[in-house]
């Protein structure tokens, strides 16, 4: 090996560590700062830990003649997590079922129509997802089921259709992953394709398939702009399906370009932004935990 | 019921739900399609959006949102390729690796709001650049580097391994085995990853309120350098994207024309993000076939 080659060997070397370290330095920095700027109400404006996260009133501007300002996040966590459970659930079948056809009941067709279909309606940006749902699911839940239209059911639908390429892919995967001897002892003692999908199939990949549906999940509780969109952003606690509601996400991206920086009412934005970072740590830990069970079994 | 009818009533269950899929994803591009080819002329993707009267076009926007993405792929694409190169073939397993990986998977998963609030106090803040374009690219660098990243690591051990073990026997060193072997084979699966990174920012809008800002200044066409305060080129100057207008014109616009405008935006919008998929399958086929 002559010089220009070490040399060459060493700057190669070096610079592809620096940019895997840069990665780890974007990655503590933004946890540092999201989290400094996000426990600020508590240890700068001094408020209490119980009237952030056990309040529901989200009063951030009311005069101390009325009690004073209230940082109550509560209608923003319940918002978020009542309108991501409920996405999942809406497209749990649909993704699970389109994840078995294409893995067993028609591959050939599955994998040239469904496939794409379901990458296709993963590349629609979620402002397109949100503005189509205020044109079309608005009205027509207004028109059907009475109300506002603006509602956990029009957020909910939006979202299932958003996460399902998410769980769709990750199931496929796991499916197609499952040893084929499973299928073979099935057939060989005489099950019917479908008692083999229920009973050997799903449970096995159920681990993979119960991966996809959290990603799904994660996913459906971060996004912003679709659910602020056709949700109605109201403070309160849905109590109905055709009640509007609010999220974090939707919470941040109303008030944080009109609030000053520093002041109480924007560090609570920044406290909900910490929240969505603490809940996306929870999601991947989940996963962890319900992937390593797959191994061991 | 006997298993057999259990069967065909299952089988007709589960093509059910693949029309289903299918039918949705038809109505939902036909739908934008349908009603962006009401709207879109040469006018409306040329001129620029109006503040309160109707007839306003997404000229700038447009130019925003690729200037953004082009940008952001500048940053992203040296950096998570080199950072794949790294987990391909320069990791060993160990904590390091553990840690990395840690990291990659966090950014991957966290919401896009958040970096876009990340990108507000380092890129639009700290830096006094304020809402930019910059600080816009960066925000996407960060949404995008994860998945660059993952894509690299997969081309590159997708590669057949008698491949680099032919190189360094012919007594290559590492780090030529990588550059003039292992990279140009990876390159179609490479080419074809990040052209599908390219359509997924395309659309993003939650990191950009923020960062790249909710406005465009008129820019000047015909003042290039990018020290000009109006040149389209210079990276310091505010610009509002195409997905954030849609969202914007949505919440908080005074224009009557909110739905064909917005009509209009969404279409622009999928026939890109169409196009960079279809670029993507055609240059994975066509450089498939020509590796052979």
């Amino acid at each position: 090996m002559n010089l220009k080659n070490v040399k060459n060997e060493l700057i190669g070397k070096w610079a592809s560590f620096l940019c895997v370290a840069l990665v780890i330095v974007l990655t503590i920095s933004i946890i540092f700062f999201i989290a400094s700027k996000g426990l600020a109400i508590f240890f700068s404006n001094h408020i209490s830990f119980s009237n952030v996260f056990l309040n529901t009133d989200w009063f951030p501007d009311r005069s101390a003649a009325e009690g004073g300002p209230s940082f109550g996040i509560l209608p923003f966590l319940a918002g978020s997590i009542v309108v991501s459970l409920f996405a999942v659930l809406l497209s749990a079948p649909l993704s699970i079922i389109s994840a078995f056809f294409i893995t067993e009941i028609a591959p050939s067709i599955g994998q040239r129509f469904l496939q794409p279909a379901v990458e296709l309606l993963a590349g629609i940006p979620s402002v397109v997802y949100g503005w189509i749902g205020l044109s079309v699911l608005v009205p027509f839940i207004r028109s059907t089921f009475g109300g506002l239209g603006v509602s956990v059911l029009a957020a909910g639908l939006v979202l299932a259709v958003m996460i399902l390429p998410t769980t769709v892919s990750v199931a496929t995967d796991r499916i197609k992953a499952l040893p084929n001897s499973y299928k073979e002892a099935s057939y060989a003692l005489g099950s019917t394709r479908w008692q083999l999908i229920r009973r050997v199939l799903f449970p096995a990949a159920l681990p993979g398939i119960m991966t996809g549906l959290i990603l799904g999940l994660a996913r459906a509780f971060g996004e912003a702009l679709a659910v602020q969109m056709v949700l109605g952003n109201v403070r309160k606690i849905p109590h109905s399906l055709l009640d509007p509601a609010t999220t974090l996400t939707s919470g941040i991206t109303m008030d944080m370009g009109y609030t000053a920086m520093g002041s109480p009412w924007n560090n609570a934005l920044w406290t909900m932004a910490l929240v969505l970072l603490i809940m996306s740590f929870f999601f991947i830990i989940i996963i962890r935990l319900v992937s390593k069970r797959g191994v061991n079994q | 019921m006997n298993a057999r009818t259990a069967d065909k009533l299952a089988t007709g269950m589960f093509w059910a739900g693949a029309l289903t899929v299918i039918a949705l994803l038809l109505f939902l591009i036909g739908y934008i399609l349908y009603h962006g080819a009401k709207v879109i002329d040469w006018h409306f993707l040329t001129s620029p959006p109006t503040n309160i009267a109707a007839g306003g076009g997404i000229g700038p926007q447009i130019f925003n949102s690729f200037y953004l993405l082009v940008l952001s792929m500048l940053i992203t694409v040296p950096i998570g390729l080199l950072a794949g190169v790294y987990m391909a073939e320069y990791a060993k397993n160990g904590p390091l690796v553990k840690i990395i990986r840690t990291c990659i998977e966090t950014l991957a998963s966290l919401p896009s709001i958040v970096v876009g609030l990340f990108g507000l106090i380092i890129f639009v803040n700290m830096t006094g650049w304020g809402y930019s374009i910059l600080a816009g690219a960066f925000a996407l660098s960060v949404i995008n580097l994860p998945f660059i990243v993952r894509v690299t690591e997969e081309s590159i051990t997708g590669v057949q391994k008698e491949y680099k073990e032919g190189s360094l026997a012919l007594g290559a060193t590492k780090w030529q085995t990588i550059v003039k072997v292992l990279l140009p084979t990876a390159f179609p699966g490479l080419i074809t990853g990040f052209v599908i990174s390219a359509g997924r920012i395309f659309g993003e809008a939650a990191a950009l309120l923020y960062t790249a800002g909710m406005s465009s200044p008129n820019l000047n066409f015909s003042r290039w350098l990018p020290t000009y305060p109006t040149s389209p080129f210079n990276p310091f100057r505010p610009g509002e994207t195409l997905a954030v207008h849609i969202w914007k014109v949505n919440s908080e616009s005074l224009i009557p024309d909110v739905r064909a405008v917005a009509d209009g935006s969404a279409a622009v919008l999928i026939i890109v993000v169409l196009l960079f998929n279809i670029l993507a399958r055609w240059i994975g086929r066509r450089m498939q076939k020509r590796m052979g």
